[in-house]
């Protein structure tokens, strides 16, 4: 199950990669050698790969991943446009600070989306992450040193989409 | 019309890639300055890649630039992670008008 | 306006440049390297575009990718410990 999860992953990458279906027809050679590479990649290293293959099946997580791009995508620009403000402006506004954030998410899958989506959201950047779902987070501009608060403020609006994702 | 959207898409983005190289010069800590760059910068890239889209399409050379902005975005966020984790454990300080450490709090207990 | 494109990005490497070196700590010229590597991917783009030849796109994903392992083990010398935590 793992094997083939990494096999069908792997072989979807050597497509984007080498393209071969032109106008004129099908480059049945690297479409043959992709095969066999990404057959071997998937007997050697799926044992590596996720511990949790079945949720790779479920279709709904992959439309809440449709629905979750827009999201990220506008927090994204704010975060941007924030961003040049504070950077632009003579005084340079900032109130930094690392505070202390906890998530619902468990799994380790879950905690990296999350992590990563808090680096590029408004004035905010993940330090470290601990096991049982505590985030320590960089605030550009410190609004609450308040555990419960700060997580509303911060994780509340993506938690909720990846938790149908991921968990 | 084609041609439009992808150079406005590649100016916006060249912007952004400025505004996150001049915050990395301006502000006063690495954490700050982390921060800035890593969210203009990226997204300044994936808008230049998404401009390089909108001009070529999708033939074989698009689909080498989605695969290259999904690498961006899921690279970038995780090396800023790491290098400030890395800075933080190697003992670097915030800066001086920082609020609040929790985390070297909680370290020390 | 493709010169207009490249001479921004150039005075990107070029900040990027001072913070390397200017920068008072190691991690600061780690970020900066960081950084100028993300944009020499956006420059490979931009001359992919402008000059219309795909390999380039090829080196920009390659960059991606070694600019990133780089990073990931500039990180963890700086952090002082070992690469199979």
């Amino acid at each position: 199950m793992k094997k083939t999860v990494l096999f069908v992953l792997s072989f979807v990458v050597w497509l984007f990669l080498t393209a071969p279906f032109h106008p004129q027809g099908v480059d049945w050679q690297s479409f043959g050698v992709g095969l066999v590479v990404s057959f071997l990649v998937g007997l050697i290293f799926g044992e590596m790969f996720t511990e949790t293959p079945h949720k790779f099946l479920w279709v709904s997580r992959y439309l809440w991943a449709l629905y979750y791009l827009p999201v990220f995508a506008y927090a994204c620009l704010l975060a941007n446009l924030d961003v040049a403000y504070r950077v632009l402006h003579p005084a340079l506004p900032i109130r930094p600070g690392i505070v202390k954030v906890k998530s619902r998410l468990r799994s380790k899958s879950g905690l990296t989306a999350l992590a990563n989506s808090i680096t590029l959201t408004p004035g905010t950047m993940s330090v470290e992450v601990t096991e049982d779902g505590y985030l320590y987070i960089h605030w550009i501009n410190v609004l609450s040193q308040d555990v419960e608060e700060a997580s509303r403020l911060i994780v509340e609006r993506f938690e909720r989409i990846l938790e149908r994702i991921f968990e | 019309m084609r041609e439009s959207l992808g150079y406005g898409l590649m100016l916006f983005g060249a912007l952004f890639d400025l505004f996150g190289c001049v915050g990395l010069v301006r502000l006063p800590d690495i954490y700050n300055r982390l921060q800035a760059a890593t969210k203009c910068v990226t997204l300044g890239t994936c808008m230049i890649l998404l401009g390089t889209l909108a001009l070529c399409g999708f033939t074989a050379v698009g689909a080498k630039i989605i695969l290259c902005i999904i690498f961006v975005l899921i690279t970038s966020p995780t090396a800023a992670h790491a290098l400030a984790k890395a800075s933080h454990l190697s003992g670097i300080r915030l800066w001086e008008g920082s609020v609040c450490d929790q985390l070297e709090e909680d370290k020390k207990l | 306006m493709n010169n207009l494109l490249f001479s921004i990005l150039v005075i990107c490497s070029f900040l990027c440049l001072f913070r390397i070196a200017r920068g008072p700590t190691a991690p600061d010229r780690t970020v900066a390297m960081d950084i100028l590597g993300i944009v020499i991917v956006a420059f490979c783009a931009l001359k992919a575009a402008s000059s219309g030849m795909d390999y380039y796109l090829t080196i920009a994903l390659a960059w991606a990718l070694l600019n990133f392992i780089g990073t990931l083990a500039l990180a963890k010398f700086l952090e002082g410990r070992g690469f199979d935590e």
